[in-house]
């Protein structure tokens, strides 16, 4: 399957290793921030829109 | 400009801070950094210039914060960007003012470290001058430094990251003059590249500090 | 209708809904496609032996690391310039990419430099340039962090970033003259367009397809990210407010 690296073994794989976690990392991080503030901000939004609703009636 | 001159180094040299701390801080450097390396007074030789220079540019650095700080806190900030001269102008003037408090004394104090860290002989008339040339330019950048984080409670640290970047090029430019200078080879295109460093910082650079201490005081 | 037109947040977000998902599975597609080719399709180097597959990440990472700063420029004067709020908060989208495309070609560049050069880390001129490249970032991400109103913190940034630029550059050329003042160059040379052949050449422009998708992606979803959080910001204010 992997492809006989020979002696420079440690630091191909080393490289790709690094990189790809890195890579994933900071797509993590970004997806999960994302998600976040638009889980917060959904929210907020909908309590907002309520007060809208609440004052409008009074 | 000239009356602003003079009060700001009066308020350096009184305020007690800027002006001896830095100096001390540079002769600490010189002392410690033969204690960790050891006595050979051929490696000292050799590592002199850039030690001397990295000395001078961190003890620059150590009283850049208080360069616009103290006049921001105080309400006075606010008084010279109204004020009839152009903030560019009173930028310009800071630094400099910064550049007599700071810079010309460890400029002047600079071949007696020369002598702590075996600077070869050729080496001290280079070290003068080049220092003479290049720490205007570390002022002038550390008065950009300083605009951008005037407004922050805690700007010093976030000062250094900022600023040290920028001085790259100064540092290597002016070491290079001194250990060309020490080895006896031609300094004159290190040295150009030096004084252009410091003329551009200082036709260019008022303008980009103005503008951040502006967006700052809004 | 104008490209400007999208400098509206609104607009940009309705496009970006539409588009990302296309740009994310193509930048998946040909990263790994372009990886994968180069890791099992292609043959070792007769000198450099299998490190050569290295090339495949190091250069499409340091390609980007400098556009990366280009395009956060190019954001900043257009915020300066024109006041588009979106243009600002993409030049801060794309700093921590940058940076993490930075530290990748410095971390595979050491790697590579181990077997090859015999160590991990010399003050090359490109290395050197890496390194100081990535602390231009840190510097931009801490100021951005550190400015509480958003339009200041934005002026400020693009202030430190056209500065910086200046600064980055002349960096740059000081380095070169630096190390050719103490060091012979040429042994350290990373010229590799010369000895490029064809077999590692076609696998190498999908990588660095791959990482430019990778890049527009990330800003892209960043960005979003990045304006929902400030109308959150000013949702919250309203709140307090009453």
């Amino acid at each position: 399957m992997i492809p006989d690296l020979g002696k420079y073994a440690d630091a191909v794989l080393g490289s790709y290793a690094a990189s790809l976690g890195l890579i994933t990392a900071l797509v993590a991080w970004s997806l999960w921030r994302g998600a976040r503030i638009r889980r917060t901000l959904a929210e907020v939004e909908a309590r907002a829109a309520k007060a809208k609703e609440a004052k409008r009636n009074v | 400009m000239i009356a602003l001159l003079i009060r700001d180094m009066r308020l350096a040299m009184r305020a007690g801070g800027g002006f001896g701390l830095g100096l001390a801080f540079f002769l600490l450097v010189a002392v410690l950094v033969p204690l960790g390396v050891g006595p050979e007074s051929a490696t000292l030789a050799k590592i002199a210039p850039g030690i001397l220079w990295v000395g001078a540019l961190l003890a620059c650095l150590l009283s850049l914060d208080r360069l616009f700080a103290l006049d921001f806190e105080d309400g006075s900030l606010d008084l010279l960007v109204t004020a009839p001269i152009p903030l560019e102008g009173v930028v310009a003037i800071k630094a400099l003012a910064h550049w007599a408090v700071t810079g010309l004394p460890l400029t002047l104090v600079a071949p007696v470290l020369g002598i702590l860290l075996n600077l070869p002989d050729a080496g001290f008339y280079w070290l003068v001058v080049s220092l003479l040339l290049g720490t205007p330019a570390l002022s002038m950048i550390g008065a950009f430094g300083a605009a951008l984080t005037v407004g922050l409670k805690r700007g010093g640290l976030l000062l250094s990251l900022l600023v040290l970047p920028l001085y790259v090029p100064t540092l290597i430019f002016g070491a290079e003059v001194v250990k060309r200078g020490a080895e006896g080879m031609a300094t004159s295109t290190p040295l150009a590249l030096l004084a252009a460093i410091t003329a551009g910082a200082s036709a260019l650079l008022p303008f980009a500090a103005a503008a951040a201490i502006r967006i700052n005081l809004r | 209708m104008s490209l400007w037109e999208y400098a509206n947040p609104q607009k940009f977000m309705q496009l970006s809904r539409r588009v990302l998902p296309f740009v994310a599975a193509a930048s998946v597609l040909c990263l790994l496609g372009g990886l994968a080719w180069g890791f099992f399709g292609t043959p070792d180097d007769y000198k450099q032996g299998s490190t050569v597959k290295i090339i495949y990440l190091h250069v499409p990472a340091a390609m980007m690391a400098i556009n990366a700063w280009v395009m956060m420029l190019a954001a900043s004067l257009v915020w300066l310039i024109r006041r588009h709020h979106v243009s600002a908060l993409a030049a801060k989208a794309a700093a921590p990419v940058g940076l993490t495309f930075t530290l990748i070609a410095l971390a595979t560049g050491a790697l590579w430099g181990q077997p090859m050069w015999g160590t991990w880390w010399a003050w090359d001129p490109r290395l050197t340039s890496f390194l100081i490249l990535a602390l231009f970032y840190l510097g931009y991400m801490a100021l951005w962090q550190a400015v509480d109103d958003p339009d200041t913190a934005a002026d400020l940034t693009g202030v430190l970033c056209i500065v910086g630029s200046v600064f980055a550059l002349l960096s740059r050329y000081a380095v070169n003259f630096w190390n050719q003042g103490l060091h012979q160059g040429a042994s350290l040379s990373l010229d590799k367009e010369e000895n490029v052949a064809d077999v590692f050449w076609f696998p190498l422009l999908v990588c660095i397809a791959g990482f430019v998708l990778l890049f527009l992606t990330l800003v892209l979803l960043r960005t979003r990210t990045e304006i929902r959080s400030r109308r959150l910001n000013a949702l919250l204010a309203r709140e307090r407010m009453g």
